[in-house]
């Protein structure tokens, strides 16, 4: 179908930079993206009736790369890494 | 106007019943990953690709000191075995106790539907039995205009026959008032007539007649005795 209206998945890599320019990049945009993604989230692997640790182990897998992500700068350096 | 041609409830969602939730979740390969990454990289590079992705990842950050080994790595090392060991150990005791609880709202929510069906089908029931008394309206108001028509009946008679009665006395009254003036005439008549018969028998015919008795009285002693 037309470039707006594909899903992330489904845009090739050099078309990328053209389909986010065709996104809605404004606040109320940016929120209502962010919602979508989570209620597929939250619909796939958490509102089920049998889920299993799937669910929330992913969530904080990546709450520790984002944390490592962020403290990266500071562990890295040479004080911390011998303080410890 | 209703234009019939025009389709009705196509594109507007129905919100009740609400569709039932999935059984399971996403598949997820070793608690982390989603089975779309391997299905992913499945059609160039066959199984074991995802595995070598992740091999040659993880060695590049550990050379690179991109992910640097400190204090933390053997606090993470320890957390992550022990949660692993419990979620291996007691995951389905967890995941059944849950299940349970499920079960239980499930089942009670499914009583209060199945009480609401059933009352009202007993609603139904009774309002079919109303609607089959209504056919008898005809009979109920034949055996009251019978009543009525027997109760007036019976005012009338118990009416009649007070009325009767009424003029029975008074008719009766006049009879026995008749029926006294008589007697007492006789009874004045024949005193009369007596008293006159009494004065008028003087003495000398009371002697003639006491004489005549005692004549015939032999006579008839003779008589007797001749008989005997």
């Amino acid at each position: 179908g037309p470039l707006s209206e594909r899903r992330l998945m489904d845009v090739r890599l050099g078309e990328l930079p053209v389909w986010l320019a065709t996104r809605d990049l404004s606040p109320q945009g940016l929120l209502g993206g962010v919602q979508k993604a989570w209620s597929s989230y939250y619909d796939k692997y958490i509102n089920v009736k049998r889920g299993g640790p799937a669910g929330i182990s992913m969530l904080l897998a990546g709450y520790c790369l984002l944390s490592y992500g962020w403290n990266y700068q500071h562990i890295s350096k040479i004080s911390f890494l011998v303080s410890v | 106007v209703l234009h019939t041609t025009r389709p009705l409830h196509t594109t507007q969602q129905c919100l009740v019943p609400l569709p039932p939730l999935p059984e399971k979740g996403g598949e997820v390969r070793y608690g982390l990953i989603p089975e779309e990454f391997f299905q992913f990289l499945y059609p160039k590079t066959g199984v074991t690709g995802p595995y070598m992705l992740g091999t040659g990842l993880l060695l590049y950050f550990l050379s690179k000191e991109i992910y640097v080994i400190n204090h933390e790595t053997v606090a993470a090392a320890c957390t992550l075995s022990v949660i692993i060991y419990g979620v291996k150990k007691y995951g389905s005791r967890v995941a059944a106790f849950a299940d349970k609880l499920n079960e239980e709202k499930v089942a009670n929510v499914l009583a209060v539907k199945n009480e609401a069906i059933k009352d009202l089908e007993t609603a139904i029931e009774q309002e079919k039995k109303e609607q089959w008394r209504v056919e008898g309206r005809s009979y109920l108001f034949d055996a009251k205009r019978n009543n009525i028509a027997m109760l007036l009946e019976t005012n009338y008679r118990e009416r009649l026959l007070t009325v009767y009665n009424e003029v029975k006395k008074r008719l009766d009254y006049h009879v026995a008032m008749q029926n006294l003036k008589r007697q007492k005439e006789q009874d004045h008549m024949i005193q009369w007539v007596e008293k006159n018969v009494v004065q008028s028998i003087t003495p000398q015919q009371q002697k003639e007649s006491i004489a005549k008795c005692i004549l015939d009285l032999k006579a008839l002693s003779k008589s007797a005795q001749a008989a005997v």
